[in-house]
């Protein structure tokens, strides 16, 4: 045992000119980026204000910055992947070797729901949640920086995977036994246990601080059943993540005994079971899909209700809907491993289970069209968003409730129809749904707005994209065309993989134009500012702050007594009011201690995936170090004086009192 | 934050009687099983039962005595979150042992 542990030089794969151009390419633009900084002289405002900051609105965008860098990484191993398979037919072999294609793949999976859709949804979570219930922040601010940066850390594994070492072959489920020392002996499994158990701790943390704040701060008068809807679906969410990612963490912790221990949980031999591995991956990942959807669900309630200007149609109805699916969520796991041949009961119950949950996802497709029903909907970006998941949701649907057909699922099990179902419910559903969100809350966050014409070219090529890349997998997967194939030999199906791959490249066009939009967005801001705070009317509390929101987020807590809380007090007349005087605000302060622990762990991580003794330990006892220092620091706190809030808040009156307002008409015909 | 004064506790945490209450209740559900068992008075099939339905009647009485779990609306919310963790574990466990049964049952281990 070196100094080092298994890691050499020969981690490096020299041999691979995709791989080292990327590197290359990569390193490049970190040092662009390095460069630019120091010499704008920005890393003191980076370190003191973001990477350190507790608040939760810049937790948010740090949070998408993450899910947008990793949506580049995901998706270039989406393209690499399309582009292989319209290459690699009739026999050719296309440019991607087998054991790189495998790593590709179970990159592209892993990334895209752990690190791309996770972080975009807790991402807006963080922007939206606490201003809508009129929270100063979350419950635990600190605890919220954490998560951060262990979801960060996970992050950080994954992309080292690629110049160091290898990632994973196993898919991005990393069944057993294929990912058990004896079949999967390098260092690929190891990167993807560390990477999902650290980031899946800071999710599951995530979790637990936003229960705590929906239940313990709600702005005064606030009940329950009048939390704006984005924040029950939200709230639904994190119940299913309390409930769930225990699972994750516990399966990956037999998964690393497995490996680095030498016991038999899911191996072949000395009793192990690798259909365990199966259920409680399952039954964690199941209940994960609506994590990432009912949030969703929740932002395109906000936005059809918002630019329809009326009220959500059936809010009682949405908010136990949501909390059917997150029970039934619980049940219908199995459907996942239909085929692996438990009894015909078994599978008659979780395919009866999965149908039944169609029925509560109906009920909030009917609230959202008799939402839309005799309003006067405004056709911004994140309507067309909505517009285009409500169509593609709901073809994703009915794929889905044809393959809970147990008899159906047999023949369809592992071919391209079950990715197209999927891709066709988490593009469709979570992603459209994220990028409404992104849209929609981009002027609240950032003070200035995006380009509503890129947006909506955006918007289009990924519709278009979505279908001309998916449908074609839908056929493929009927003319028995099976997952993760590296290259292919059936004439039948090369007209299809061609077709699916233009899809991908549409797709890619509106993914540029949605980096454009952005780049468009900051280099005019000072043209397009937003200086209502309130830019499309809107009816929850996030909007009756300022653009972005006051780092305290509000003045005087507001008093809420209806759902649509900041609609009722534009209709009192009782919105933008001064009050007598300002109170001292309790504020927790930045800290450092949140970077360092995750650093410490993720340290740990590494140390654990080659195998470095005494790295390892020491990443270990630097966190908890780190984290008893900060746990016995009593200089985590201050207030901040009236003085200061009164100047605050008159700068941001006198900007809601001078700029025009440009409200639109809000009336439902009789 | 500034809730941080509003959040102390709320929660009822019961008197001495309450606990005086719950101590004699579960002397009493411990016992009777021991006695049961150690005396042999009883069938097999009929000590069992009995057993186990002394054992959830205290899981009751401590979850009402000494955990505090109620349906008054301060309570109800602790109450709630109990209730869905069983649920939750009850579903997740249940369901997992029922399908690798069936699947071992169908590989004839």
């Amino acid at each position: 045992m070196s100094l080092l542990g298994n890691l050499s030089l020969d981690a490096i794969p020299f041999h691979e000119p995709i791989i080292m151009i990327t590197l290359a390419v990569v390193g490049l633009a970190g040092i662009a980026i390095a460069v630019a900084i120091t010499v704008y002289r920005k890393w003191g405002v980076l370190w003191r204000d973001w990477l350190t900051s507790v608040d939760h609105k810049r937790l948010g965008v740090m949070y998408i910055v993450l899910a947008l860098i990793m949506l580049i990484r995901g998706f270039s191993d989406a393209i690499m992947m399309r582009t292989q398979l319209a290459l690699a037919t009739n026999g050719a072999e296309g440019y991607l070797p087998p054991e790189h294609y495998d790593q590709i793949f179970t990159a592209h999976g892993v990334i895209m729901i752990m690190f791309m859709a996770m972080p975009f949804m807790i991402g807006l979570m963080n922007i939206a949640l606490p201003l809508q219930i009129g929270a100063r922040d979350v419950a635990f601010p600190f605890l919220n920086n954490l998560s951060f940066w262990l979801s960060a850390g996970g992050a950080v594994l994954i992309n080292l995977s690629l110049g160091l070492g290898e990632f994973a072959k196993t898919g991005w489920l990393a069944y057993p036994p294929l990912s058990e020392l004896s079949f999967s002996p390098g260092v690929g499994v190891d990167y993807y246990i560390w990477a999902l158990q650290i980031s899946g701790i800071g999710t599951l943390l995530t979790g637990v601080n936003f229960l705590v704040t929906v239940f313990k701060m709600r702005a005064p008068g606030m009940k329950l059943m009048q939390m704006p809807i984005f924040t029950w679906t939200c709230t639904w969410a994190n119940i299913l993540i309390v409930a769930s990612f225990p699972i994750l963490t516990a399966v990956l912790g037999l998964l690393t005994l497995d490996r680095y221990l030498n016991f038999h949980f899911f191996t072949n031999a000395a009793g192990g079971n690798a259909m365990m591995y199966i259920n409680l991956f399952w039954a964690w990942g199941h209940p994960e899909v609506y994590i990432l959807i009912l949030p969703a669900f929740g932002i395109f309630s906000e936005v059809i209700s918002t630019f329809t200007g009326k009220r959500l149609f059936g809010y009682n109805s949405m908010v136990w809907a949501s909390g059917a699916i997150s029970i039934l969520g619980f049940i219908v796991w199995l459907h996942h491993f239909f085929t692996m041949g438990s009894s015909a009961n078994v599978n008659a119950f979780f395919g009866i289970m999965t149908m039944i949950i169609a029925v509560p996802t109906g009920v909030k497709l009917f609230n959202w069209l008799f939402t839309m029903y005799r309003g006067r909907l405004r056709m911004t970006v994140p309507v067309l968003w909505t517009l285009g998941f409500m169509v593609t949701f709901t073809i994703g649907g009915m794929t889905g409730v044809l393959l809970a057909v147990p008899g159906a699922d047999y023949v369809l099990h592992n071919s391209l129809f079950l990715i197209a179902h999927f891709h066709n419910t988490i593009i469709g559903g979570a992603v459209f749904g994220y990028l409404a969100g992104f849209a929609y809350w981009f002027p609240k966050a950032m003070g200035f707005h995006l380009n509503e014409r890129l947006g909506k070219a955006s918007f289009w090529c990924w519709q278009v994209g979505f279908y001309v890349a998916f449908m074609p997998l839908y056929v493929l997967g009927f003319l028995g065309m099976t997952r993760r194939l590296n290259h292919t030999d059936n004439p039948d199906w090369n007209i299809w993989l061609y077709i699916a791959c233009a899809g991908a490249v549409i797709i890619l066009v509106g993914i540029v134009l949605q980096f454009v939009q952005l780049y468009i967005a900051f280099r005019q801001r000072e043209q397009n500012p937003d200086t209502t705070g309130d830019p499309w009317n809107g009816h929850t509390l996030e909007w009756s702050t300022a653009s972005p929101p006051q780092f305290y987020n509000f003045a005087e807590l507001p008093r809420v007594r209806d759902i649509d809380a900041f609609t009722d007090m534009k209709e009192q007349g009782i919105a933008y009011q001064r009050p007598a005087s300002y109170a001292p605000i309790h504020m927790p302060k930045n800290t450092p201690s949140g970077i360092l622990i995750a650093g410490a762990i993720t340290t740990f991580g590494f140390a654990a995936i080659w195998h470095i003794g005494w790295l390892a330990v020491a990443g270990l006892v630097a966190s908890v170090v780190f984290f008893l220092l900060r746990a016995y620091s009593n200089d985590v706190d201050y207030y901040v004086q009236p003085n200061e809030i009164e100047r605050t808040e008159s700068a941001y009156l006198k900007q809601v009192g001078v700029a025009p307002l440009k409200q639109e008409p809000e009336e439902v015909p009789a | 934050m500034s809730s941080h004064a509003s959040n102390a506790h709320e929660m009822d945490h019961g008197s001495v009687r309450s606990y005086l209450v719950g101590f004699v209740l579960s002397v009493v559900l411990t016992a009777l099983p021991f006695w049961a068992i150690m005396t042999g008075q009883f069938e097999k099939s009929t000590a069992i039962p009995l057993v186990v339905t002394m054992a959830v009647i205290q899981v009751i009485v401590h979850l009402k005595y000494f955990l505090h779990l109620d349906f008054t609306p301060a309570g109800k919310a602790n109450t709630f979150t109990f209730l869905f963790t069983a649920l939750i574990i009850v579903m997740v466990v249940g369901l997992s042992v029922w399908i690798i049964y069936s699947a071992n049952a169908m590989m004839m281990y």
